[in-house]
């Protein structure tokens, strides 16, 4: 349904058998990828999200169409916090008081759950090879769940000629604004 | 060690007789929290069955050597999961046939009381959800008041009395579960009573459930008489049965009191709720025993497991017949309510006969506890 690196048929299981078959379906993933996990078992929803959240994995949302749920879940990084590195920030507050692009570098399932309206969708994975849909003449205000992604991504549009970049901190896990879903 | 097969039945011969048990209860932390099964002697663990993934062998320490112990989960599935782990790790567990679903649906038909000439009254005791329904029989004919859905329980329950169900009553348009008396009544040809003023909106035929209205039972002629008694809904109507016993619906309860809102009508209904708490069963025999539609605490069963008390005792010891200022009856039951029960709204369309919801969907709308009283 949405984008996703990698898909799980739990349809026709029954609890526990979701969580156990995304449990070792998250192993083959990369940290920060998403899985999608089809199922046809309601409570699979509050378990995922439960279970996610205990395992340190980002819960992102469900979508239910024609009795199939659609879970979405993010793998966590159990990495300790880095230093930011990129300089140019903006607080997440003032952002509204700011012209230019809103870049929103989470991942496709993430921006589709909820994201700031005028906002543009560039996974960081798919950064580098769509630099060319960026305007280097204008200011850039680049995001993510965090301000680690969006970090890193700044980092590389710098490296890439972009002078007008800023990295927005703290990121959308604080935006009490007007959310647009694309679900 | 072996895994034993509990049903909801065994679990809830061990609540009446307020027997011992130890829970491991295997759902999210919440469901937990809003729900469980209740007992006088029962503890309780609760670790999510996905935090057990990996083993349980850090949560053996937690489990008591020297009690029976039960595994629950919301269906089964991840109860026989965790009570097989256990079992491979040395320790005689059971689990629950059917998890919290099939608890929230269980009955346990209690006799009440014996009537006049060989008549008969049984409580139907869901211990799982707090719903009591009733049944009174008497030389060959019965009748049902605020049957729950389980419909097959109440007709076989009368089957194997050899008793024809020729009277089927529901005090109120519910809204914590979904009623069975339209559909019993459908299936042995007996009439179906409603109060008129909670069913403007049914799109079902029915009898109209009047004030004074009366009803004998056999061929003894036990009767039962309505009395309206409003404010848990409008028309929310009480039963005299016997001259001994009051069914009071959802106005009054064991240490509690009906709450008015569950229709949206709280400021309306809160001077009716107050008449006939203060007033209109003020007037009746202190002796008669209250049968109420709920319980809400499991402190409130009797050493039989049946959940009746003289109308009397409730009025020196029920906090919600001893509030004599009107101004603080008024904000006891509309401003201090507890969360309303789950999908009340939809719950009530459905016993409009306006919602048609398979029987999976039914068990999802009553999942949860039963929230329709004001302590």
């Amino acid at each position: 349904m949405l984008q996703a690196n990698m898909q799980l048929d739990a349809k026709g299981l029954a609890c526990p058998m979701p969580v156990v078959k995304t449990k070792k379906a998250m192993t083959d993933l990369a940290e920060g990828q998403v899985l999608e996990v089809l199922a046809t078992d309601k409570g699979s929803k509050a378990d995922l999200a439960a279970w996610a959240s205990s395992v340190g994995h980002q819960y992102i949302g469900t979508v239910e169409d024609e009795d199939i749920l659609y879970h979405y879940i993010r793998k966590g990084n159990n990495e300790p916090e880095v230093e930011k590195a990129f300089e140019q920030t903006v607080a997440l507050k003032d952002l509204d008081t700011r012209g230019g692009m809103i870049l929103d570098v989470r991942e496709a399932a993430e921006y589709a759950f909820g994201h700031i309206n005028e906002a543009k969708s560039i996974p960081m994975g798919e950064l580098e090879s769509r630099l060319e849909e960026l305007d280097k003449n204008e200011e850039i205000y680049v995001i993510c769940r965090t301000g680690k992604r969006s970090d890193l991504a700044a980092q590389l549009l710098a490296k890439n000629g972009f002078t007008k970049v800023f990295n927005v901190l703290p990121g959308m896990n604080e935006w009490n604004g007007i959310l647009t879903k694309e679900i | 060690m072996t895994v034993s097969k509990w049903t909801a039945a065994k679990i809830a011969r061990k609540v009446i007789d307020k027997k011992e048990l130890f829970i491991l209860d295997v759902r999210n932390a919440d469901a937990f929290a809003d729900w469980k099964i209740e007992g006088h002697k029962f503890d309780y663990l609760n670790i999510p069955y996905f935090e057990l993934l990996d083993g349980v062998e850090g949560i053996l320490p937690q489990l008591p050597e020297d009690k029976e112990i039960l595994v629950v989960c919301a269906k089964e599935g991840s109860s026989v999961m965790v009570a097989e782990m256990l079992s491979e790790a040395g320790r005689e567990v059971a689990y629950l046939e059917g998890g919290m679903k099939s608890w929230s649906s269980y009955l346990e038909p209690i006799k009440a009381a014996d009537l006049e000439n060989g008549g008969e009254l049984y409580q139907f005791v869901r211990l799982g959800k707090g719903c009591l329904s009733y049944m009174v029989i008497s030389e060959g004919e019965a009748a049902i008041f605020d049957a729950v859905r389980f419909t097959d329980v109440f007709i076989n329950f009368a089957k194997e009395k050899g008793a024809k169900i020729k009277h089927v009553f529901d005090t109120h348009l519910h809204a914590d579960h979904i009623s069975g008396g339209r559909h019993i009544a459908a299936e042995t040809g007996a009439f179906y009573y409603l109060p008129e003023e909670d069913a403007a909106e049914a799109v079902f035929d029915y009898t109209p459930l009047t004030n004074n209205l009366n009803v004998k039972i056999g061929a003894s002629q036990i009767n039962v008489s309505a009395l309206y008694s409003p404010g848990h809904t409008i028309g929310s109507t009480s039963f005299m049965i016997d001259n001994k016993f009051l069914l009071t619906g959802d106005i009054l309860f064991i240490d509690s009191i009906g709450r008015p809102d569950l229709a949206g009508l709280a400021e309306d209904w809160v001077g009716d709720l107050r008449d006939t708490l203060y007033s209109r069963y003020r007037e009746l025999a202190e002796d008669l025993v209250v049968l109420p539609a709920h319980f809400m605490i499991i402190d409130e069963l009797n050493e039989d497991g049946t959940i009746a008390r003289r109308l009397g005792d409730l009025y020196k010891e029920n906090h919600g017949l001893n509030i004599e200022d009107e101004a603080e009856f008024r904000r006891t039951v509309t401003d201090q309510l507890p969360p309303q029960p789950n999908a009340y709204e939809q719950i009530r369309q459905v016993n409009m006969g306006k919602l048609n919801p398979d029987h999976g969907e039914q068990t999802e709308m009553e999942i949860g506890p039963n929230r329709c009283a004001v302590r």
